[in-house]
């Protein structure tokens, strides 16, 4: 299988054809066609029929397609996740305020009923639940091992310190905790965790200072407002020439071991297990994924 | 006939006279020895000492130039879309009664739209540009003159004036200064427009020079652009041009991403091209993704440490911030691109003013643009012979220029065009394009947000690109993957009637503009 | 199956289109493009009245105003707007 990552999620709002329809010339690793916010309710159904024919039409090239559909409590939810599985070319959905498993659960019913009718194969549409409420924070890791379908949970800052009343700041000192509680939860998970937007378009070394600091609390990626954003945050997540060094030399120790039938390895001086071994497999594809950029 | 495109031709167009079907890019250069051309001689003109030149009446010195029926007026187009003179002339001469007049400027603008009413009172028989815009471009494109409009290239037409091809009786300069005896320069006063780099070549080759300014200034006037031996008349104008929009402040760089993506491919192309280094030369397009391939490739000038020699073209003040970080040692300005530029003309002495002559004509000792190593260009449309369209739009008009794009193509070493492959609906790359501007044969490689196609005939810059993790691919191929998302490329229904003719640098026939047919 | 009220969806923007729909008895197709010639504003009118049939329409006015839209864009909007106009 081809390696996939997702450094970054490119947000494109979901009734604008011209953008939509260039969406895979960025770089992004994977696109958010977006329903939720950024589509006025009169238009709702405008957004769903044209991202609907842009997933099914246009074939993009080497692109996790997305959608963020409308929350579970609107009365645009079902048709959402119907006309857009409909599409057949569908990779993820994102659950906007996702506060509890049972709303993950209410997701994966009605996508279990989507593919069968539409013929998709089944389980290959993947959840990405969405952690924007103190609540969904505190259920985070229940959230994250809800489902089968889950391969990434993600965070929303807007709406998260919205309904923690306080203001969303720049350093961003107010969602550090929730920041780490949901890449913990993540973890135990076994899932990928994706960042909140950064939202000064203009702001470059702000996004660079944002993005190593989530990456160092354990973030695999981060959700992108702007074409321009995707090269900076690519740039951090790049593995050293050290780091790439090391995951070649782990990657063929390994497969001498196994050639070898040997159990226990060791790459200078340090035990490699199999938690390890993935870590080098990572690196070794962001190093591929940077010569290809 | 055809020329060597295939494009038929007749021998003869009444109005024009003998056609010169297109052989290659440098087929007339490399024979012109055995055409023995000499230039035409200029009128000879004498002035006593003393002699007065300033005058307020436009009419009165039209009536002393010696202007007849059927002769040949030119203007220049520094002014741009501000340019007030060219139909304060037009009216001028339509009041006094002349006929069949050939216009001739180096390019026409939207401020020039009032051209298609002397057209049709018969003021104007013929006109010859390089660019055509709004109005004026779809009464041409619909077949409304009755001799084709000839489009040159900005060498072209410095060739072909000094040919004698096009025998310029009266020369219109806007003048932004002038002193009393006619010393010109583009560089003062409040329609200060930066070099006059094409009213050179008219100043030079005319048989009478009339000056027109809005801000006359002590003698000597200087800097010197054009020299008062070249000029007759001085006339004095309230306003030569509206200011707002013979340039804005500065150039600012394009904020559309699909441009940004596009530069950034071209200018990392460059860079593994094998002409960048140090001493290179460079021109670039004026907006889009053009310009903003000339900011990446001077990041990467930064990065690398590297100092070109100079930056050519029309110059925007994006290419001054250039040259004042320190990556090129001299910038050469045959047209300014915005006000930002004209102070650094005025006060830099590496900002070096030039003709178009001197600029890009094919037909004198070395042009400028022959020690060019990379220019980017744009375009319209462009087909999988690599063959380029920066005149005719989607919908068949004429609405563009032609302007140093064949000339900056045929003589550079690398030529990249940068454009989106489509552009709404409207595929960029096509199975051949409306109009020719630019021969296939001189366009070495495009560069799309879709993916990069290089000219087969380049097999050194292919080998270059080996492993450089450079997404090449054949331009067919690249065709079908557009072709793809837009699904029904455009479709324009043209007529028999031949609209225009495109003329190569070198004064033959490349393509023609043809009727629409509405 | 006829259009019922006056209907609209899309928008003026590059790559869109708007497209107006109004009751009628039979099938009316008027297409104007901002990007394209005559010819291609044709194969926009005959899209849409391929359209409208498959989606058993029988009865609309349909004026479709272009801006270069992609046949898909064309498709999705016209199907909001039918959705829109039938009560």
């Amino acid at each position: 299988m081809k390696f996939r990552t997702r450094r970054t999620m490119l947000y494109i709002p979901g009734n604008n054809p011209g953008m939509l329809q260039l969406a895979d010339i960025f770089g992004a690793d994977a696109v958010l066609f977006d329903l939720e916010d950024s589509v006025a309710p009169n238009e709702k159904d405008a957004a769903r029929d044209l991202i609907a024919n842009m997933i099914r039409f246009r074939e993009y090239e080497n692109i996790e397609i997305t959608v963020r559909i409308n929350p579970i409590d609107t009365p645009y939810f079902d048709r959402d996740v119907k006309e857009i599985i409909a599409s057949g070319n569908l990779d993820a959905i994102r659950l906007p305020k996702a506060n509890s498993a049972k709303d993950v659960k209410a997701l994966e019913k009605l996508i279990n009923k989507y593919e069968e009718e539409f013929k998709i194969e089944p389980g290959s549409i993947k959840i990405h639940p969405m952690i924007e409420t103190a609540i969904g924070v505190i259920q985070s890791y229940e959230i994250a091992s809800s489902s089968d379908r889950i391969d990434a949970i993600t965070i929303g800052g807007q709406d998260l310190t919205a309904n923690m009343g306080v203001s969303k700041t720049k350093e961003g000192k107010e969602i550090l905790w929730a920041r780490s509680q949901v890449v913990m939860s993540a973890k135990a998970a076994n899932v990928d965790v994706i960042d909140t937007i950064f939202a000064d378009i203009n702001d470059e070394e702000g996004l660079i200072e944002e993005t190593r600091l989530i990456k160092s609390l354990g973030f695999t990626g981060k959700a992108v407002i702007n074409p321009r954003q995707i090269k900076p945050i690519h740039a951090v997540f790049a593995p050293s020439k050290d780091e790439v060094e090391w995951a070649f030399e782990v990657i063929d120790a390994y497969e001498k071991a196994l050639k070898e039938g040997r159990g226990v390895i060791a790459v200078r001086g340090k035990m490699i297990d199999p938690p390890v071994r993935k870590r080098a497999q990572r690196i070794a594809g962001m190093a591929y994924l940077m010569e290809q950029e | 006939m055809k020329n060597k495109l295939g494009v038929k031709l007749p021998d003869h167009i009444d109005g024009i006279g003998k056609i010169l079907p297109y052989k290659g890019p440098f087929a007339r250069v490399r024979g012109l020895k055995k055409e023995g051309l000499t230039t035409t001689g200029v009128k000879m003109r004498s002035s006593l000492p003393g002699k007065k030149k300033v005058f307020k009446d436009l009419k009165k010195v039209i009536e002393l130039s010696g202007l007849k029926d059927g002769g040949t007026i030119s203007f220049h187009h520094h002014l741009r879309n501000g340019d007030f003179l060219l139909m304060n002339v037009m009216k001028v001469l339509d009041e006094m009664g002349f006929k069949d007049l050939i216009l001739s400027p180096s390019s026409l603008t939207s401020a020039h739209q009032g051209i298609v009413d002397y057209v049709r009172k018969g003021v104007v028989k013929r006109i010859c540009t390089s660019g055509l815009r709004g109005e004026l471009g779809k009464f041409i494109s619909k077949g409304n003159m009755e001799i084709p409009v000839v489009i040159r290239s900005h060498g072209g037409r410095a060739r072909a004036i000094k040919s004698g091809d096009v025998k310029i009786d009266v020369a219109f300069i806007g003048a932004p200064s002038s002193d009393r005896e006619g010393n010109l320069n583009g560089v003062r006063g409040p329609s200060a427009c930066g070099s006059l780099g094409y009213a050179m070549v008219d100043a030079e080759y005319a048989d009478c020079v009339i000056a027109v300014t809005d801000h006359l200034v002590d003698y000597p006037n200087t800097p010197i652009s054009i020299p008062q031996y070249q000029v007759d008349y001085i006339v004095l104008t309230d306003k030569l041009g509206n200011p707002d929009k013979i340039g804005s402040g500065s150039t600012r760089l394009t904020t559309n991403p699909v441009d940004h993506i596009i530069a950034e491919k071209a200018a990392k192309l460059i860079f593994n091209s094998g002409y960048f280094g140090n001493g290179m030369t460079f021109q670039t397009g004026a907006g889009g993704a053009s310009l903003a391939v000339a900011k990446y490739v001077a990041d990467i000038m930064e990065a690398k440490g590297v100092v070109g020699s100079y930056a050519i073209g029309g110059i925007s003040s994006y290419i001054v911030d250039i040259y004042k970080r320190g990556l090129f040692k001299k910038m050469f300005d045959v047209q300014s691109f915005d006000k930002g530029v004209v102070s650094s003309l005025l006060n830099n002495e590496d900002h070096l003013e030039i003709s178009a002559d001197f600029y890009a004509n094919p037909f004198n000792s070395g042009a400028i643009i022959n020690n060019l190593d990379v220019v980017v260009l744009a375009a319209y449309e462009i087909d999988t012979d690599f063959n380029v369209n920066v005149l005719v739009d989607s919908h068949g008009y004429a609405q563009g220029a032609s302007g140093g794009h064949s000339d900056t193509s045929a003589a550079a070493k690398l030529t990249v065009i940068v454009a989106p492959s489509f552009r709404a609906r409207i595929p960029t790359l096509v199975d051949r394009v409306n109009t020719i501007i630019t021969p296939g044969e001189t366009v070495d490689i495009l560069v799309t947000e879709r993916g990069i196609a290089v000219n087969p005939k380049r097999k050194d810059l292919l080998e270059n690109f080996k492993g450089k993790g450079l997404n090449i691919i054949d331009i067919c191929d690249l065709k079908k993957k557009v072709d793809k998302i837009t699904l029904k490329p455009r479709m324009v229904e043209f007529g028999d009637k031949i609209c225009g003719l495109i003329e190569y640098r070198d004064g033959t026939i490349i393509d023609t503009i043809d009727q629409v047919i509405e | 199956m006829k259009i019922s009220k006056k209907s609209s969806a899309g928008s003026l923007e590059s790559s869109d289109l708007m497209v107006y729909l109004e009751p009628m008895d039979t099938i009316k197709v008027e297409a104007v493009s901002s990007v394209s010639t005559s010819q291609h504003q044709k194969e926009i009118e005959a899209l849409v009245k391929k359209e409208l049939k498959k989606a058993g329409i029988t009865g609309a006015y349909v004026k479709v105003q272009d801006n270069g839209a992609l046949n898909l864009t064309i498709k999705a909007r016209l199907k909001t707007a039918i959705s829109r106009g039938i009560e």
